[in-house]
């Protein structure tokens, strides 16, 4: 019976042993994603983890949110951010590692409706009339003040010069998740979407799209940087590499962005 | 504490949604009270339950489902635009609609416990007094529950102020229509405006202690009237 018991402690010590080693080796990191890069970036880590047997935590967000939450010590080693200006000013602030910034993918806007035959390719359904029959009721967009797609569809309506005739119709989701929500529930006609949300394997999912050209609106930079919980980590290290590899940048052209 | 006209409009329409949150609330909650502290029947409890739901269910669960309810597919929306009224996403009734949902149980517990400590004595007496029920129940029953349309309100109203996911989900932001004090706080911390952020989060912690200080109050009064 003792002789058991003592060779049943052996067989404890030994695999927890084995397991606290594995644990050391293939590190763990948690890195904070902004909402509109979920799909690609769950395709991404998984490509990651099998390529290099580090293990990633993805947390998906709110940018405005993950700032205020790194800012009060949040253990992300990394931050994709949705802008290219929140990754500037916690460098800045001395809360993300300096000269580690870069742009890992270029957001692509998207007008779009689940009715088939709504959104025309050039976007003139945003110039109707309440007579015409393409009329639109509600335009869903993302609160322009704390998303970057919120800020850039106001430029695209304003630059079409409709503004005055849309503003009463619009309705703001806190992200473009939201937005995109509205249209997908059918409360809203029209929305301005991520054209990542939108596209499968380069196509449109469903219902209409008019994918905005780029030159209606300041271009969607959405930067990496490093920040201090990841700094002297190898597994936070060879992710900032690894999104800059073929294989990452075709999971993320795949899904609509430019690079 | 500084607050922008903004904020000002935002503290305004939340006052006016959890008034008229509150009233339409007492209007519906009292008959659903009085079945539940006096029916016999064997629908009570899973009535009592679908009462409590929204007490347990995460906001941003119940707003999704509003949304979806209230979308041109929906149940609601489908009955919404037969009546011609449009559809109640992103509008003050909507929002409305989502309230006394999410506020339901907090009108509806403290008067069944009221309801229920009173008895069936007074209304038995007046019985035999020859007062009609209708009559009893607003001569008798009402006056009687008094502390808990009392504290049915105010809890109302206080949920009410603080609500938050549904209005989210459901709200579309629109100013002076749907964009209330707990989003526009959201909406500043999300902006990274900690300062007016700070400014209205102060305003509603006030506002918050105060109702539970004058609720507490109310309460002692009640059992020391009791004994």
């Amino acid at each position: 019976m003792r002789l058991r018991f003592r060779r049943f402690l052996w067989l404890v010590i030994i695999l927890s042993a084995a397991v606290v080693s594995a644990t050391a080796k293939a590190e763990e990191i948690t890195v904070a994603v902004a909402a509109n890069f979920t799909a690609p970036m769950q395709k991404i880590a998984q490509a990651f983890e099998q390529d290099t047997g580090h293990k990633v935590l993805l947390a998906f967000g709110a940018t405005g949110k993950f700032y205020a939450q790194i800012k009060n010590g949040a253990p992300f080693a990394v931050l994709l951010s949705a802008d290219d200006e929140t990754p500037e000013r916690l460098e800045k602030e001395g809360l993300a590692i300096a000269g580690t910034r870069f742009t890992y993918a270029v957001g692509r806007l998207a007008l779009w409706s689940k009715n088939p035959f709504l959104v025309d390719d050039k976007g003139q359904v945003l110039l109707s009339n309440n007579t015409d029959k393409n009329n639109f009721k509600k335009l869903a967009i993302a609160d322009p003040k704390l998303a970057p797609y919120g800020a850039a569809a106001i430029e695209v309506i304003e630059r079409m010069g409709v503004i005055d005739k849309v503003r009463p119709k619009l309705v703001q989701g806190d992200s473009i998740g939201q937005a995109f929500q509205f249209v997908m529930t059918e409360n809203a006609e029209l929305g301005f979407v991520a054209l990542s949300q939108i596209s499968i394997d380069g196509r449109i999912s469903q219902g209409s799209a008019w994918v905005v050209p780029p030159n209606l609106y300041t271009p969607l930079k959405q930067d990496a940087v490093l920040l201090p919980f990841g700094k002297d980590n190898t597994a936070a290290i060879a992710l900032m590499k690894y999104m800059r590899t073929e294989r990452a940048q075709t999971i993320i052209r795949s899904y609509g962005y430019s690079l | 504490m500084h607050l922008t006209t903004e904020d000002l409009s935002a503290i305004f329409l939340t006052l006016q949604l959890a008034s008229v949150t509150t009233v339409l609330l007492l209007l519906i909650a009292t008959p659903i009270a009085w079945w539940l502290a006096h029916t016999q029947s064997g629908w009570r409890a899973p009535i009592a339950a679908l009462v409590a739901l929204p007490l347990v269910l995460p906001p941003t669960v119940l707003g999704f489902y509003l949304l979806i309810a209230l979308g041109p597919l929906g149940p609601i929306g489908r009955f919404t635009q037969w009546a011609g009224w449009g559809s109640l996403a992103f509008s003050f009734s909507g929002l409305v609609l989502g309230s006394m949902i999410y506020s339901l149980p907090f009108a509806v517990q403290p008067l069944v416990n009221a309801f229920e400590a009173m008895g069936s004595r007074p209304m038995e007496v007046a019985a035999t007094l020859r007062a009609n029920k209708l009559d009893a129940f607003f001569t008798v029953a009402i006056p009687l529950a008094k502390p808990g349309f009392v504290m049915a309100a105010m809890l109302s109203f206080a949920h009410t102020v603080g609500e938050f996911g549904v209005v989210l989900m459901i709200g579309g932001n629109i100013p002076d229509k749907t964009r209330v004090v707990s989003t526009q706080i959201y909406g500043h911390v999300e902006a990274m405006e900690y300062a007016q952020a700070h400014g209205l989060a102060g305003a509603m912690l006030v506002f918050s202690f105060v109702v539970l200080l004058v609720l507490s109050w109310v309460n002692r009064r009640r059992t020391q009237t009791a004994i």
